[in-house]
This record gives C-alpha cells, structure tokens and sequence, in this order.
C-alpha cells in the first residue's frame, strides 16, 4: 500500500520545465527520503503533491487521485506539509499559528506541547519573533496538531543549530511511528537515522528509488549525491 | 476656540466616513492584492439601499436603513468577489480593469433606472438638529458618523484579533499558500474580506450622504469619494485597518481646517483637497510605504 503514488509529474514554473516526468512511490507507514543536488526539483515535487503548484500527470495521495484539486482539499485528506523555509506566520503569535491549524480531526493541544514545551512557554509570542529553530517547531507542532496520517517536510533541519537538529529529528522518529512521512533532506547523517526508503532526483525525473541502505554503497552515493556516503 | 471644537469635531466625523471606504479597500487589498475600483459603487448602491428603505418602508425607522445600506453593500460586495474577482486572482492589471468596468456599468444602471438628480433621504427630526457644546452649536450629524466610524473600528478590530476568521485574513495578508497549506479555503476568507468591506463601504455610503451631502444621494457619488479613500489608504500603509483609521483623521481634519481657515474666495474653494493630496506628498516621500504599511 502506497501513501502517495506520481506518474508522469511535469511541472514548469516561469517557461522552464523543472519536473519532466517523475514518477515515484511512497509506502504507508515508512520514511522516504526524497534527495538530489540542489535545484534538481525536489520542493517543486512536494509543493505539486498538495497543488501548490499547477502540474501535469497522476497524482494519487492517501488513495485519492488528486490531480487538479485544490490545496486545501488535499491537505484534508490529513496531509501535513512543513515547508522549507518554516513559513511561521510572523504577525501572529504561537498560539495563533497553532490554531490556525485546528483544520481535522484528533486536534490534541497535548501532544505538540508534549514535543516540543517551549511551545507551551511561549504560546503569546509573535512567532516572528522567535529563533529559527523555534519557528521550526512551530512549523512541525502546526501538522501534529491533528491527526495527519501523511507528513511532507522540506528541509526541516536546514539552518538550524545541532541542538535544534538532534531535537527536530528526535520528533521526527516519534511521529514515524504514527505516520508516513516524505521528507526532502540534505543532511545524510539525518537521512540515515530516520528514512528507510530513498528516492533520488536528477534533471527533473527519478534517478534512483531504493533502500535507504543503498546509499551505504559510496560509489552511487557520490554519482547520485555529489558526496561521500 | 469654540469655532475650532466645532471644525475639529466636522474633520473627525469626515475622517470617520473616509475610514468607513478606506477600511474596506484596505483589507481587500491587504490580503488578496485587489486593488478595488468598484468599492466606490458598493457605498452608492448602499446609499440608495438606505434611501430606499428610509423611503417606502419608513415604518421600519432610520436603523432599518443603516442596516440596509451595509446590507446592500455586503452583497454586492460578495458576488463581485465571487462571480468576477474570483476567476482574476493574479491577474491584477484584468481585476482592475473589471472592477472600473462594473463601476461605470453600476453607475450607468444608477442612472438609468433612478435619474441622474440626486434623491433626498427621510430622516429623523434629530439627525439634521444641533447639541450644544461649549457654547457651540454642532450637528449631531458629526456625532453619528464619529460614532458609526468607532463602532466600526472597534469591530474590525475585534474581528481581526478575535475571530478564527480574522486570523485567517491576518494569516492569509502574509503568506496566502500557506493558509491553504494548512487545510483552509481561502476563497472563502476572501469573500468574507469582500462583504465585510462593502458592508463599511455601504455604511459611509448612506452616512456621507445624511451627514455631509444634505441627505442627498445620487449614482456619482462613491466615485467622488474613493479617490479620497485611495489617499487615506496610501498614508496609512497598504493593508494596516490602524493605519487607515489614523490617515483618515489626518486627511479629514486636514481638509476641513484648510477649507475652514482658506475661506472660500476666488481660487480657494478647492485648496482643502488640494492640501490631502499634499499631506499624501509628504507621507510618501518621508515614508514611501505609508504610516504602519509592511515593509516590502
């Protein structure tokens, strides 16, 4: 059983073709990790999966053919979708930028605090405000505050400090558990804790769909990736 | 000083009418980017939607014809957003060129079926009256429009702050994928964004027209007026109700102290407008994004 299924993914966004055909997989209950150099198309595939971004091709997520749906329609499905760059909303306070997120069932105030306390002491602070790490948690408590059995993270430890990775991809092991998560990654230590599946970009289509185990072999790790396993 | 209460209280009331359009103008354009040209024609039809009720349904008293004004306003307002602004998002230069041409289409239709002359609105007996304060004798019309102008900030204030769906509009003015990225319809928050304003526009509507035009209505008058509700929405910073209702003081009392202090001699009868559009000048040369507007 797939929680997402693509085939034929095209996508072009001002006249230039960023996706030219993807096709990929991702199973229920796993953690795919969806790699490649950057610009190869990988936050465009995640964006095209919840009609961020108008696209071409099949898309089926949760066991619906979505394509041509709007986002917040797919997002209902119980898709949770923490975007590259956090996209907190600063003006509005924790709190706030929580509830606004109150859109499904199982809503469980609980269990974000749970993962992440801080969450909980700074619940009237403009999330603007907050360091990115924060805002990271933000980001992550916003798509647990219901229950998402399908999660799409883009980059979550991108520019964070160590302490922030260990704490975000601790977080991310729990919700494994509960959910299926596609997360695009560039941190390989990250990637090996957490995903069991890979898949792999290049020039706008699948190069590689595997194990994750694969990328222990140095020799495709550095042709696929550009670094060492 | 008493003269100088008495203006200073006419400026207020004018600013409160000008934050009644500017509010809703700077909503829309605060969350969707839609610059409005039709807001002008949503105050009018709530003019004649109050001129209307106060007019044949006169049983039903002059609180009957504000709520029709915002009524009327509310859902011209909603279908505008839904059956032509809807199909247009991220098409700005074809959103304002339908919005000029329901304008001229509405105005054309205002003509058509009630004439171009103005029609004079039944109020009550102590709308056109007077109170005296400090010796001063000031139209209680001033205090209505103040009063509506408070009311109404105090709500959207409310609105804003208080509500699931002012947070969605507060949300959606910064990041709007990302509302919808969480579950919500953001078509929705639109259209609500819409009604809210025309319902203020339709409010200032049938209050310019019983406070400041005589109780007079016709089909030209919100085009008269959006141009200031343009400047006061440019001071107080794209998108900032605060903002706006700080600008439409300034702009309202300074147009009336100018026209007040000016007189009205030869050459000088249009030096209060003259003088908005000078203070608008100023703002943006000081402060190109306007009083509280976002920096770009």
């Amino acid at each position: 059983m797939n929680a997402v299924e693509v085939s034929g993914l095209r996508v072009s966004i001002g006249g230039s073709q960023v996706l030219a055909g993807v096709d990929l997989r991702v199973p229920a209950g796993r953690v795919t990790a969806l790699l490649g150099r950057n610009g190869v198309g990988k936050t465009t595939t995640l964006r095209s999966l919840i009609g961020l971004l108008p696209s071409a091709g099949d898309i089926s997520v949760l066991g619906h053919r979505v394509s041509g749906w709007p986002t917040h329609r797919i997002i209902r499905l119980g898709v949770g979708y923490v975007p590259e760059d956090r996209d907190v909303f600063a003006g509005l306070t924790v709190r706030e930028n929580l509830r606004i997120a109150e859109t499904g069932p199982g809503l469980d105030y609980e269990r974000v605090y749970d993962l992440f306390p801080e969450l909980r002491q700074r619940s009237r602070q403009l999330a603007g405000t907050l360091s990115g790490g924060q805002q990271q948690m933000v980001a992550i408590g916003r798509v647990l505050l219901t229950d998402r059995p399908l999660l799409l993270v883009d980059e979550p430890t991108k520019g964070l400090s160590p302490k922030f990775v260990s704490e975000v991809v601790d977080v991310l092991e729990r919700v494994r558990e509960t959910a299926t998560i596609l997360m695009v990654e560039q941190n390989v230590h990250v990637v090996r804790r957490l995903a069991q599946h890979v898949i792999v970009l290049d020039r706008g289509q699948v190069a590689h769909a595997g194990l994750a185990s694969d990328l222990d072999d140095d020799k495709l790790a550095r042709r696929l990736l550009g670094v060492s396993a | 000083m008493s003269t100088f209460i008495a203006i200073t209280i006419s400026g207020l009331a004018l600013g409160a009418v000008y934050f009644l359009i500017a509010s809703g103008l700077s909503l829309i354009y605060g969350l969707m980017d839609v610059l409005n040209f039709a807001h002008g024609v949503f105050l009018t039809l709530g003019a004649y939607a109050g001129w209307a009720v106060a007019a044949h349904l006169p049983r039903l008293g002059f609180v009957a014809a504000v709520v029709a004004a915002a009524a009327a306003g509310a859902v011209v307002a909603a279908a505008t957003e839904v059956l032509l602004i809807r199909p247009l998002y991220g098409r700005p230069i074809s959103q304002i060129l339908v919005t000029i041409g329901l304008d001229l289409a509405l105005v054309g239709l205002l003509e058509g079926g009630f004439g171009s002359d103005s029609r004079s609105v039944a109020v009550p007996g102590w709308l056109p009256a007077v109170t005296a304060i400090g010796g001063e004798r000031i139209p209680n019309g001033d205090f209505l429009a103040l009063g509506a102008g408070l009311a109404v900030l105090g709500a959207l204030t409310w609105f804003l702050r208080r509500t699931r769906y002012g947070m969605i509009i507060r949300a959606g003015a910064e990041n709007r994928d990302m509302v919808r990225a969480l579950g919500i319809d953001v078509g929705r928050a639109f259209t609500v964004v819409f009604a809210v304003g025309g319902a203020a526009a339709g409010l200032a509507g049938l209050l310019n027209s019983v406070v400041f035009s005589g109780a007079l209505v016709n089909p030209t008058q919100g085009d008269q007026l959006l141009i200031f509700a343009f400047i006061v929405v440019v001071i107080g910073g794209l998108g900032s109700i605060t903002g706006s209702a700080f600008a439409a003081v300034l702009v309202g009392l300074v147009q009336v102290y100018v026209t007040f202090y000016a007189g009205t001699g030869a050459g000088l009868a249009q030096l209060g407008n003259v003088s908005v559009v000078l203070v608008l000048a100023i703002v943006l040369l000081v402060r190109p994004r306007g009083l509280l507007g976002r920096a770009a």
